[in-house]
């Protein structure tokens, strides 16, 4: 994955960006499943290298353009991403180790989800218990916001007249 | 802290570190590259990054995804799933819209690259046609 | 793309089984993974697909605009329907429980339709951003 993020900075075809980006996501799916998230790796996959990819291929189509030659060098860019990974390094040296048992997060809320799942809902799948039943609200929200950004999409692309000619 | 209690801290933390990678590489992304579209491929790859930043910590070793059965005892945490589901797709709602945005830029100004989209600003902008 | 041979071919035998996925992940998403973004994201892509191959005009005859428009609002009024049923029943909002006498099969009464909700908005907006996408191209009309 590093090296696909290192060919997606210097490349400037955005054709292949694109594509790569979509491979990207592949790329995450699968380390998903292997941290045991499949839920999330399928939503993911279809979400990050399916529609996301057709977007930008209609986006671009609708562009036309190849990225321009960029005029600096990007060294205070360069130095300044370099300087928020020191400090979020960091930062995370105070996080719990990967898959300690005894960190907060598997304390507190988790185990009474999991334990009192079966009584209470009857649904294997934890993710979407909690998603649909214990945490509805935030669904709720959530496909509101998917609505919005849909009616957002409308009013900016709606075509009142014809476009001018390119 | 004793070199080894310091080796022993990085080993538990690298999963940390590859994603602190994949942020710093997302963010250079985003601010260096002056095409819009390669903006947008940017903080989708800062997105992605987030959501292993939240994942991982959530993973525990022999456990298994988190669908109850009677045949595991020890489940992944299910509660980081849940948030990162609703942020993926907030992310694509997100994208959607920002490739609208570059859509209608590019209509305006003719040109997706941030350096001559601020030189046209500061000069006379075509005007959009009459609705 | 409609005259190529292999994508037309290859895209009728695949899209059923696309669909049908689709039905499957969003019906089986209490006992496997999925539930209804991934549902909706899969069926919005079978159209999609089919919309590349054959052409906007097909894909707008098989789903026209209008009813693509009302699926992104009635998915979001199903699951505020939901809500407002828990309420009209005695719970609070979106209470599952009081959705039948049995308060475990409430919550799954509960979460079925929710899913459905969520499935219905996510392919309704996904499609109609292609939808607009695509038509935006069309200049010399």
């Amino acid at each position: 994955m590093a090296f696909t993020l290192l060919v997606i900075a210097r490349s400037r075809n955005l054709f292949g960006v694109i594509v790569l980006s979509g491979l990207y996501s592949f790329l995450m799916a699968t380390v998903m499943v292997a941290m045991d998230a499949v839920d999330v790796a399928m939503t993911e996959a279809s979400v990050g290298a399916g529609i996301s990819t057709v977007l930008f291929l209609g986006a671009l189509y609708l562009c036309k353009s190849e990225e321009a030659r960029p005029l600096h060098k990007p060294w205070l860019p360069l130095v300044m991403s370099l300087s928020v990974g020191a400090v979020l390094i960091y930062g995370t040296l105070g996080l719990p180790e990967f898959s300690d048992p005894k960190a907060p997060i598997h304390v507190h809320v988790a185990p009474r989800y999991l334990n009192e799942m079966k009584q209470e809902v009857d649904v294997p799948n934890a993710v979407t218990a909690v998603l649909a039943s214990y945490r509805g609200y935030d669904t709720l929200g959530e496909t509101t916001v998917v609505f919005t950004a849909g009616a957002g999409v409308i009013a900016l692309l709606r075509r009142r007249r014809k476009s001018p000619v390119a | 802290m004793t070199p080894t209690g310091t080796a022993l801290t990085l080993g538990g933390h690298f999963t940390y570190f590859i994603t602190i990678f994949l942020m710093i590489g997302g963010l250079f992304i985003l601010i260096a590259r002056g095409n819009l579209i390669k903006k947008l491929v940017g903080l989708g790859i800062f997105q992605t990054s987030v959501y292993l930043l939240y994942i991982a910590p959530g993973k525990l070793v022999g456990g298994t995804a988190p669908i109850l059965s009677d045949a595991f005892t020890v489940y992944s945490n299910p509660l980081p799933h849940v948030l990162i589901l609703t942020a993926i797709v907030v992310g694509v709602a997100t994208l959607a819209l920002g490739l609208a945005l570059v859509v209608r830029i590019r209509e305006a100004y003719d040109s997706i690259e941030e350096d001559e989209i601020l030189g046209l600003d500061a000069g006379p902008v075509r005007h959009e046609e009459a609705r | 793309m409609r005259n190529d041979l292999v994508l037309r071919v290859v895209a009728k035998l695949l899209i059923p089984f696309i669909l049908l996925f689709g039905l499957y992940v969003q019906f089986h998403g209490d006992f496997g993974p999925g539930g209804g973004f991934q549902a909706g994201v899969i069926l919005a892509a079978a159209v999609i697909f089919y919309g590349l191959i054959y052409g906007l005009a097909d894909a707008l005859k098989l789903v026209p605009e209008a009813v693509v428009e009302s699926m992104m609002a009635l998915g979001v009024l199903i699951y505020g329907g939901v809500g407002v049923a828990g309420l009209l029943l005695g719970g609070n909002y979106l209470d599952y429980f009081v959705l039948d006498s049995n308060s475990v099969l409430g919550q799954h009464r509960g979460i079925f339709w929710v899913e459905i909700g969520v499935a219905t908005t996510v392919s309704g907006v996904m499609l109609k951003i292609y939808y607009m996408f695509a038509d935006r191209g069309n200049v010399d009309e």
